[in-house]
């Protein structure tokens, strides 16, 4: 069974590079997508970097995409019939994927899978992300300088050490510049729901907050902050048209690059199963032009982000103070090490919440 | 009391598409019908709402285009679950399902876009008073209209010949038919109001709440709605009471993690389900001998001639 198994798949690799030579034959490529494409937030932005490869390599490949795919047992499917489509190199968008990518991957060992933000890998399924908290440090700096009452609003979506992690380097940033500054922090247990985030973003700045960070997917807390007034952030994509006064900057997803090396990969042959955690330096988000702030503020944000861009610092920079007072472990050396970010439950001190489920 | 202002007036803006939509289902159903199509015809009336402010300018015509819309979608509904007698909760989730996707498709060229939000009233001398200034005289104007629409359909049901008709379609639709009332005549009637609040509460969320439009943007409202009548045990004051409060609690929970309350926000944002299956129980156990539910609800009524 497993040598025929093996031919088979030999069999097919081989198909694989004779098509590959015929220049009618393009590799095709699927990509998985959980929100609708007109989210303006998360899926927008992959498949802003998904244009970017049809534009680049389009004349090589020939690209798929399935929007809207629930996380869970729908997402195998749809995986699924994205390999019996054909398509050899599979990216999956989304952290609920993970378990249905993994399984499909090793149902079919010479489809090459990608998935974002997990990390479970196999010897045919990659995993990349971004190291999001940069930015949020830059933000942290940005926003302590520019809030006049010294309350910052947050709105997370679920306590997860992604969000976790950025609330910290937030805090840990704006402490550096005002060191009683105070963060507000409002969980909307959804990453999508418009007049919900509109909701948590009205409470926040009812509460004092002048200055709004959401982990939430819709511009509907930018929109929230422009109506007040008020400045915000924005959250994955661009959102400056729902507050031409009002946004700062926003931590611009920009998987283009990415997608197109990899699938450049794919097409040499020189693809292999990597974990990829790509911050500033490796171009996998970017920063919205700062505005809405004057000189002195830009130049310390400018500066902050070209000191990480070079290594040269880091949000987590040791000593790190937990909520309780105690030093946090520092593996790292320097700094915390990836995987105590990765894994990132605890608040920093300064933040007087608790933080759910502690 | 600035606070307390500002906490009663997203109360207000909160509860308001939960109240308009919850009114349209409540006449749905006490003609005998259960249209669980809410959520569908809520999207789909955001997405046309939005695109009708949108080309014209005009939040009025938005709101047309968004009462319009959902009583075309609720005609879908009436058609096969009166006129062919179909199941009535399979139509309903097949209209919401059919609904999520059609929206999509009508919304997807308006992505990215804003409008003006629905302005707010501004009486001199009186929107400035503090504390109950903006509430009663600075809200837009749907939430005046939501008001007046549970008003008038109190008065409907319980104070015209009309509503008494239509409520007996709802408890009896075999005697209502053998005294000659158009029994499916007034349950279309009753399911196309429904659809037109439905559409109207949608086209409430890209209109005043959150000027843009976002596929999927009403994220279950149209089921809080259903929850709403049954909560409201079909009666037009006591819905009054479960929209603000549901609102409230909406908007409670998110000042209390502000401020700090120990109390998990998961546990407060189920708090309304966790109200609305507690007055079920309630309710079935304070009458004995049948539920407050109209009699007739959900169930196929095919005239024999």
């Amino acid at each position: 069974m497993r040598k025929s198994l093996l031919a088979l798949a030999t069999g097919l690799l081989l198909a694989g590079s004779v098509s590959a030579a015929s220049a009618a034959d393009k590799l095709k490529v699927g990509f998985i997508y959980l929100g609708p494409i007109g989210d303006l937030g998360w899926t927008y932005q992959h498949d802003q970097g998904r244009l970017a490869l049809e534009k680049e390599l389009g004349d090589k490949i020939e690209v798929t995409y399935l929007e809207k795919v629930p996380e869970g047992p729908d997402a195998e499917r749809a995986i699924e019939q994205l390999v019996r489509a054909g398509n050899k190199l599979i990216f999956t968008t989304s952290f609920g994927y993970m378990d249905p990518t993994l399984k499909v991957a090793k149902k079919y060992p010479n489809v090459h899978f990608e998935h974002a933000t997990g990390y479970k890998r196999n010897a045919n399924m990659s995993t990349y992300s971004s190291k999001w908290y940069q930015g949020r440090y830059i933000q942290g700096l940005i926003a302590a300088k520019m809030s006049k009452s010294g309350v910052l609003g947050y709105i997370g979506s679920f306590p997860i050490p992604e969000v976790v992690s950025g609330i910290n380097a937030t805090i840990l940033a704006a402490q550096t510049i005002n060191p009683n500054i105070k963060v507000k922090i409002i969980w909307a247990n959804t990453w999508f729901d418009p007049p919900k985030e509109a909701d948590a973003a009205k409470a926040l700045i009812d509460q004092g907050a002048d200055v709004i960070m959401q982990h939430t997917d819709s511009p509907a807390a930018m929109q929230i902050a422009s109506e007040r007034g008020k400045l915000a952030f924005g959250q994955d994509s661009e959102m400056i048209k729902f507050g031409p006064k009002t946004q700062l900057t926003s931590i611009l997803d920009t998987w283009g690059p990415y997608y197109i090396a990899r699938v450049k990969a794919e097409l040499d042959g020189t693809w292999k199963s990597e974990d990829t955690w790509g911050g500033l330096d490796s171009h996998m988000f970017a920063m919205a032009p700062y505005t809405n702030m004057p000189d002195d503020v830009k130049k310390i944000a400018e500066d902050a982000q070209a000191a990480i861009t070079a290594g040269k610092l880091h949000p987590f920079k040791c000593p790190v103070i937990g909520q309780d007072g105690k030093e946090i472990e520092c593996k790292g050396g320097a700094n915390l090490d990836d995987g105590q970010i990765l894994g990132m439950n605890f608040y920093v001190k300064g933040i007087d919440d608790k933080l759910p489920g502690k | 009391m600035e606070l307390v202002e500002a906490i009663i007036l997203s109360v207000l803006a909160a509860s308001t598409p939960l109240l308009i939509a919850a009114t349209g289902e409540l006449v749905t159903e006490r003609s005998g019908v259960l249209n669980l199509g809410v959520e569908g015809m809520m999207i789909v009336g955001a997405a046309c709402g939005f695109a009708g402010a949108w080309l014209t300018g005009s939040i009025f015509i938005g709101a047309l285009f968004g009462m319009v819309a959902g009583t075309l979608m609720s005609l879908i509904f009436a058609l096969m679950a009166l006129g062919l007698a179909v199941n009535q909760v399979a139509t309903g989730l097949a209209l919401t399902i059919f609904g999520i996707g059609l929206s999509g498709l009508i919304g997807a060229g308006f992505v990215g876009e804003r409008i003006t939000p629905a302005a707010h009233l501004a009486i001199p001398g009186l929107t400035e008073i503090p504390l109950i200034g903006r509430v009663l005289f600075g809200e837009d104007a749907f939430v005046y209209f939501s008001i007046v629409l549970i008003i008038g359909v109190w008065w409907f049901l319980y104070r015209t010949r009309a509503g008494l008709i239509l409520r007996a379609c709802g408890d009896n639709h075999v005697s209502a038919h053998a005294l000659g009332y158009p029994v499916l005549r007034i349950r279309t009637f009753a399911v196309m109001f429904g659809g037109a609040c439905a559409g109207l509460a949608g086209a409430y969320l890209p209109l005043a709440y959150t000027p843009f439009f976002i596929p999927g943007m009403t994220a279950g409202r149209g089921w809080i709605a259903l929850a709403l009548v049954v909560f409201a045990s079909w009666r037009p004051g006591r819905l009054v009471v479960g929209a603000y409060l549901f609102g409230a609690v909406t908007i409670l929970q998110l000042h209390a993690q502000g401020w700090g309350v120990g109390i998990p926000s998961q546990f407060m944002s189920a708090l309304p389900y966790l109200a609305t299956v507690i007055v079920l129980v309630l309710l079935s156990r304070a009458r004995t001998g049948g539920s407050t539910a109209p009699a007739a609800l959900g169930t196929v009524f095919v005239p024999d001639r």
